[in-house]
């Protein structure tokens, strides 16, 4: 048996052109599938990493998902705001340990301004409860000051001490405050949640670049010079959204309910956890559609994988009537096909690990800058190790109907094949 | 002892109501050199498959060196096979991808006893093919390089080496240009004579016949009447 299988390995070696294809598709197939794999649990992950120990996000009476939306990952566009009233009585509630307000609305090529207090940088957790650092500087305090998420420092290559305009709305090129440039105070640490693409200022500093604005649009005639910002109330009046952290996460829900019957106005206040789960679900089922189109693709891999060794047993059949001769049982014609079969489908699949790791090398960064998801380079662990698994019982059960028709084959031919 | 004996041998193909091969007795002493002549169709095919091992009769006894091969073991036969018969085909007998040198190995990779009866296989490998006179700069490359003719004189060296107990050629020369045949089955005969093997040569070309010990038409032990291709 042992003689069996090294002549199968020199068979194939010899037919080692049409094999390399069934090969290469095979590993090509496998690398998209465990890339779809990859990108679905590391977005999973990224996702629900963007927040953490923030037990409610409030925002004005909306969707949850929204809501969470706007406020977390600062995509799409609050409806309503918020009455600074509410955040006041949110925030004085008994059960409250903070808040803290957030005002979106404006950008800086492209990215989004986010206007909050500095407890923002105290209070705010992403992963596992990891709070904020500072790669340079420190939190804003002064109305013309920015922090910088680590995303827009690299991108736009600022560091501390340089002065930004902030333009109004997302819009890259939308109007801008160009009266109002800001200095840089402060650069945050890389998080990979949406505070890397972030640039945060005070309230007080939203309202004073927007002082001379009347529905979104400079009043004309009228400009309101830096230096006198200062005379007038920048006192907040409104904010899109706050993050609530509770003294006893046992009253969350007492809390959700007081927010959600609040008499002010209509809000909404959601678990992050929940909210993020309901808003992956909602990608669910593109997740799954592109996840099955991929094991599709696996199973028409190696479904070419055995056509090609269907195929090339015709020409073989002088080959297996030879070792029959030499002693070769029926079973072991049966083995050596089968083997070929399962040996190319592992190489494929290893082949195709291969080409996952170097594509993530070399893809990372981009995913990384332009969906936020952060791809890790890794070894192949858990769910992917079962997919592995999956391809090679495939690929055996592909492999037992070229070895079936060898064994076959064999049997009718006997020493002396018909061709 | 007879190296052997076919008796009351009965064999039908599947799905087929008249039996191939009908034969009451047929016997091969052991050293002797038997032609077997018939001509294409007459069930030659089938009788080599019995003999190696590879069909098994409806019913009669199919012994070689005294052992009913018919009683033994699918697994069995196909050692027995490998242990004591020596096959030459009509062409193709190489595996084209490996070199002329490891096709005569081949038996003595599949069977410990061949292996054991070879001494040291590479030596003998070579000696044999010394002696069947290809020239050593051929040795080492893939079969399918080879001449027809040089192809043949190596299935024939990897026939012989362990020294198995029955040769069995089916038609080796049919691919040889007449010139060639004789010198080939001459070179078969010398070789089994002198390891004293068995050989049973089946053609359906009655001139090459004229050196064995003996010759004996299919037709005539065979009381199955067959169809005759056209």
């Amino acid at each position: 048996m042992k003689a069996v299988l090294l002549l199968a390995m020199k068979s194939a070696w010899a037919r080692r052109l049409t094999l390399s294809i069934a090969l290469v598709a095979v590993a090509l197939s496998s690398a998209l599938l465990l890339a779809v794999e990859r990108v679905r649990h590391d977005a999973r992950q990224s996702f629900g990493q963007s927040i953490s120990g923030v037990d409610l996000v409030v925002g004005a009476r909306t969707g949850g998902v929204q809501l969470m939306l706007y406020a977390v990952f600062h995509s799409g566009a609050a409806t309503n705001n918020i009455r600074w009233e509410s955040f006041e009585a949110i925030a004085s509630n008994p059960a409250v340990a903070w808040a803290v307000p957030i005002s979106l609305g404006d950008g800086h090529r492209g990215f989004p301004v986010v206007g909050t207090t500095p407890a923002y940088f105290e209070h705010f957790r992403y992963a596992d409860g990891r709070p904020l650092a500072f790669a340079a500087g420190q939190p804003f305090a002064g109305v013309f000051e920015a922090v910088l998420g680590s995303d827009v420092a690299r991108a736009l290559n600022y560091r501390v001490g340089d002065r930004i305009v902030l333009s109004h709305g997302m819009a890259e090129l939308g109007p801008e405050h160009a009266d109002k440039p800001f200095s840089v105070v402060g650069v945050l640490a890389p998080t990979g949640t949406p505070v890397d693409r972030s640039v945060h200022v005070s309230l007080e500093a939203i309202t004073a670049i927007h002082l001379d604005w009347v529905g979104g649009a400079p009043l004309p005639g009228l400009s309101i010079p830096p230096e006198q910002v200062r005379k007038f109330d920048l006192a907040p009046k409104e904010i899109t959204a706050l993050l609530v952290g509770l003294k006893n996460r046992a009253d969350v829900f007492r809390v959700q309910r007081f927010i959600n019957n609040f008499r002010g106005e209509p809000l909404l206040a959601v678990m992050p956890g929940v909210a993020l789960d309901e808003l992956w679900q909602t990608l669910g089922l593109v997740e799954r559609t592109l996840f099955a189109v991929s094991a599709l693709v696996v199973v028409v891999g190696l479904a070419g994988l055995a056509a090609t060794l269907l195929a090339g047993l015709n020409e073989r059949r002088r080959e297996l009537a030879i070792l029959r001769s030499l002693g070769a049982g029926p079973r072991d014609i049966f083995l050596m096909l089968t083997v070929e079969g399962l040996a190319v489908t592992a190489l494929g699949t290893a082949l195709g690990v291969a080409l996952l790791t170097v594509g993530i090398a070399l893809l990372a960064p981009f995913a990384q800058a332009q969906f936020g998801v952060h791809l890790t380079l890794r070894p192949p662990a858990g769910d992917e190790w079962r997919l592995l698994g999956a391809i090679l019982a495939t690929g055996l059960f592909a492999s037992l109907a070229p070895g079936w028709r060898a064994w076959r084959m064999s049997l009718a031919d006997g020493l002396t094949p018909r061709s | 002892m007879s190296a052997l004996v076919l008796d009351q041998l009965l064999f039908r193909w599947p799905r087929q109501a008249a039996p191939c091969l009908d034969i009451a007795h047929f016997e091969v002493a052991a050293g002797e050199r038997v032609f077997l002549h018939g001509p294409s169709g007459s069930g030659k095919s089938t009788l080599l498959g019995l003999l190696g091992g590879v069909a098994v009769p409806e019913r009669g006894r199919v012994a070689l060196l005294g052992e009913d091969l018919v009683r033994l073991p699918n697994r069995a036969r196909d050692a027995f096979r490998a242990d004591h018969i020596g096959f030459v085909f009509q062409q193709f007998n190489l595996l084209p991808w490996l070199s002329a040198l490891d096709n005569v190995l081949l038996p003595c990779t599949f069977s410990a006893r061949r292996r054991a009866r070879a001494g040291r296989p590479n030596e003998e490998a070579a000696r044999l093919l010394t002696e069947l006179d290809l020239a050593p700069e051929l040795w080492s490359k893939p079969a399918a390089l080879l001449s027809v003719g040089q192809q043949q004189r190596v299935a024939a060296a990897r026939a012989l080496i362990g020294r198995p107990e029955i040769l069995i050629a089916d038609e080796p020369t049919s691919a040889l240009d007449a010139e060639r045949q004789q010198v080939f089955i001459d070179l078969l005969l010398n070789e089994a004579a002198a390891v004293g093997a068995t050989l049973l040569f089946v053609s359906h070309d009655i001139r090459l016949a004229a050196h064995f010990d003996r010759v004996v038409a299919l037709a005539e032990i065979n009381r199955a009447a067959v169809e005759i291709e056209p």
